[in-house]
């Protein structure tokens, strides 16, 4: 509409003010703004939990913000529904596609606006040679008539964005593009990015990648623990200035003092490969020991743990714990050898919600409460009532239904079932995600009590305060890849950060 | 839950009462007890296959071949007591526990370790079942005259006022309460119907308690094969045909959910017995058999509405508390 015209360089074609968003003991996105312009890619930086996502699904109407006000093209809009934010000129190509596998090509670009004949029906041969003239302006090499689980990842986003076209979309969200993409497919993502440029898109480009970020954007924002915290042009900072505003926070809350007296090895790992998922990870954690793993997403770190605990199995390299080689096939076997896992998915894998505490306490326990293959009540409830006032839980009853629980909660929960089975290597995979500060406070000190009792804790963790106020050492993967394992003694979080990311130390220095 | 599911129950209770009543108001020796126990002899098999089914859809899967595991047991049992009268009734009781064990058996070797949906292998089997009942009986019946006096008396001889085959029921009621509400496979069962994935996570083996749960509902509709030929005396391709639809809707009236791990053994045997008073009352007050499939699938319909409203209500809960926490 407004492309090509000088205005739309310094009006924004989308505008984000005040907007806050809260879910129950968290508070996701806290006054931020944003403006996009037209025939420019702004990249949207931060660290994990830093509120992204949830301003995307609130620019994509899957959210309502709780305040705040979007402006599209200078009119305030409001966008209670998907559909709203797509009819406003606002689409978003996903990590990983939301299009449907079992439509064709041009089925995909046309869902929802189809064009019709008179009789209102669907022109299906005007819906075929209009896709097929989109993606061919795209200088896509794909056919519209093919049903979409034909074509790879790259050509998928390349429909996606073909679809933004056939909308006339003015805004396009581009959340982690590349994850999934080889090098030769994310230049072909750049040069169709540049022709969206062309074309006076906004475009929003939200990545990890430095030299992604560097390669392609024009502007960026920087968020930390959902607000807002610092723009800019690209090519007036530096990388390290970046991470430095990416990092800089105030101490929220003091991390527990730790003396564990740190002993033998207990548990270690050489050489570990997946096929797919990560590549020779060694490491070693020892009695009273705390060793975190940082890395971004899609490092491999949970995909290393869940071979650990036997929930996939690994074409190669070893484990050992006390001494034995272990090659635990299911997680039943790894909790049989002592080890445990305390998922990232809370809601997902951690707790059978539906059922009460107690029963979720117990249950990979019950041959222990159970005689001669009975359950005993009384003894289920004194288990979990030991673990569960351990840990301090928060409820009225061991018989509450789990669901209504809060997430600290039933983190303490999943962490209890676990105790119960007298493990020697507890694995935390993001402790404290999506809890509140009081209950991610008790959890930290209750890691400090479980090392001290002579446990050995691994945790996974994307949050640098945690990973640098807990850890004794730091394993640091990327892209399935031990980068690098640190003493955490006066360690900068810049450098786990450049580690992680693969920022050359020249380049930030 | 626990509230709401005894809401259920009561509500089922009350439902029961009310058919009752109102058909004991127009025809009074309707509601004697001998008739009652008539009804709840009548049940019996009813509520076993119930039960047994209860098992395999509290972990997100459906027998839909317990019908045809019982025809196709029926039959082997009437074919093995026509042809050796001798054999005592307990050990050809057992075979048929068995062989029905077996087929249930061979449903969940599929499920677990082809992955296939439990859907398709079980419409699978009840065609193949159903087809080995001709392939072994060559289309023949097997009637009363070629079975064995001591055959056809067992379920009728009646101990303490009852006849054995409401006992049978009785034992294998309790024994699925044993099994539901006091040992690990039960729990288990209840477990990954609520979140399949967490169970993986705590180290339950998901694709082998679901081959547990379809050898349960096969052993069942094995052991009421034996209980249906001999009380209706007569073994052919066509026995329980359909019946496992009715099964399935007891489940359903009986509060159990379709999306896995609810329900409960007294919720089961109460959405039989519902079943079994509509089909022994409507008749009895002159009312068509259409009526009673109309009433019947009324009766199903509400009992989803029900449960669909039950789990509405559990999410305003939810909210509350995290809004009080």
């Amino acid at each position: 509409m407004t492309s090509g015209t000088p205005t739309s360089m310094t009006d924004p074609i989308l505008t984000l003010r005040g907007i806050s968003k809260s879910f129950p003991g968290v508070r996701a996105l806290n006054d931020v703004s944003l403006e996009l312009y037209a025939g420019e890619v702004t990249a949207l930086i931060g660290e994990n939990g830093a509120g992204k996502s949830t301003l995307v699904k609130v620019m994509t109407g899957i959210y309502q913000p709780d305040a705040g006000e979007i402006r599209v093209a200078g009119q305030v809009v409001s966008l209670p529904t998907a559909h709203s934010a797509s009819a406003a000129g606002i689409t978003a190509i996903h990590q990983e596609t939301v299009l449907f596998d079992e439509l064709t090509v041009a089925e995909n670009i046309y869902l929802g606006h189809a064009p019709t004949n008179r009789l209102g029906l669907i022109d299906w041969r005007k819906m075929r040679t209009e896709a097929q003239a989109t993606l061919d302006s795209m200088a896509a090499d794909i056919d519209a008539g093919i049903k979409l689980k034909e074509l790879g990842i790259a050509k998928k986003h390349l429909v996606a964005v073909a679809r933004a076209l056939s909308i006339d979309a003015q805004v396009v969200i581009m959340d982690e593009p590349t994850a999934a993409l080889s090098q030769k497919e994310i230049e072909e993502l750049y040069v169709l990015i540049d022709l969206l440029k062309q074309d006076g898109k906004a475009i929003l480009f939200i990545s990890h990648k430095f030299d992604e970020i560097y390669r392609i954007a024009d502007r960026f924002t920087v968020f930390r623990d959902g607000e807002q915290v610092g723009k800019g042009f690209i090519r007036d900072t530096s990388q390290s200035q970046v991470v430095q505003m990416m990092v800089g926070r105030s101490v929220d809350h003091i991390f527990p003092a730790r003396n564990a007296a740190i002993g033998d090895v207990v548990l270690e790992a050489k050489g570990l490969s997946h096929p797919t998922e990560f590549d020779d990870v060694s490491f070693a954690v020892r009695k009273g020991e705390i060793l975190g793993f940082y890395g971004l997403v899609g490092a491999g770190r949970s995909e290393v743990m869940q071979a650990v605990f036997g929930l996939t199995q690994t074409s190669g390299g070893t484990l050992t714990l006390e001494g034995r080689a272990i090659a635990p096939k299911s997680p039943a076997d790894a909790v049989e050898a002592g080890i445990v896992y305390v998922p990232e998915e809370r809601g997902k894998q951690g707790v059978i919600t539906g059922e009460p505490i107690f029963k979720n306490v117990s249950l990979p326990s019950l041959g222990k409460t159970s005689k001669s293959g009975f359950l005993r009540l009384a003894e289920e409830f004194a288990l979990a009532r030991t673990y569960t006032e351990r840990l301090d839980l928060r409820a009225s009853s061991l018989s509450q239904d789990v669901s209504t629980l809060s997430g600290g909660n039933q983190q303490k929960v999943v962490i209890a079932k676990w105790l119960a089975t007298l493990p020697k290597v507890i694995i935390l995979d993001e402790p404290t995600k999506g809890i509140d500060i009081g209950s991610k406070a008790a959890v930290h000190e209750f890691m400090g009590e479980l090392v001290a009792q002579g446990l050995s804790v691994i945790m996974v963790s994307s949050e640098l305060p945690e990973v640098l106020g807990m850890s004794d050492r730091i394993v640091v993967m990327r892209e399935g890849r031990v980068i690098d394992t640190l003493e955490n003694t006066d360690l900068k979080p810049e450098v786990l950060v450049r580690l992680a990311a693969g920022i050359a130390e020249e380049q930030a220095a | 839950m626990n509230r709401l599911l005894k809401h259920r129950e009561i509500f089922l209770v009350l439902a029961i009462l009310l058919v009752l009543v109102l058909v004991t108001a127009r025809f009074p020796r309707f509601a004697q007890p001998g008739n009652l126990l008539t009804i709840f002899n009548d049940t019996s098999i009813l509520m076993m296959l119930a039960l047994g089914q209860m098992a395999v859809i509290l972990t997100r899967s459906i027998d839909l071949s317990m019908a045809s595991n019982l025809a196709l047991t029926g039959m082997v049992v009437a074919m093995t007591n026509a042809a050796f009268p001798g054999v005592p009734i307990p050990l050809l009781m057992a075979g048929c526990v068995g062989v029905g064990a077996a087929l249930g058996a061979f449903n969940g070797v599929l499920v677990w370790k082809l992955n296939i949906p439990p859907i398709v292998v079980t419409l699978g089997t009840l065609t193949i079942f159903r087809g080995l009942v001709f392939v072994i009986s060559a289309g023949a019946w097997v009637n009363a005259a070629q079975m064995s006096p001591d055959f056809i008396g067992l379920q009728r001889a009646a101990f303490l006022g009852l006849p054995l085959l409401s006992w049978f029921a009785i034992v294998v009621a309790a024994l699925f309460w044993v099994l539901m509400t006091r040992t690990p496979l039960g729990r288990a069962l209840y477990a990954i119907g609520v979140n399949p994935t967490a169970s993986v996570y705590t180290g339950i083996d998901v694709g082998r308690t679901k081959f547990y749960a379809f050898v349960i509902s096969g052993a069942v509709a094995g052991l009421c094969g034996y209980l249906w030929i001999s009380r209706y005396v007569i073994a052919s391709v066509e026995v329980a045909g359909g019946y496992e639809l009715t099964i399935i809707a007891a489940c359903v009236i009986g509060g159990v959910s379709i999306a896995g791990g609810i329900g409960s053994v007294v919720g089961v045997l109460l959405g039989a017995v519902f079943l079994g008073v509509i089909n022994n009352a409507l008749p009895v007050i002159n009312i068509s058999p259409f009526w009673q499939m109309a009433i019947s699938g009324t009766a199903i319909l509400l009992a989803v509405v029900l449960n669909a409203r039950g789990e509405r209500r559990k999410g305003r809960v939810i909210l509350k508390t995290a809004e009080s926490v």
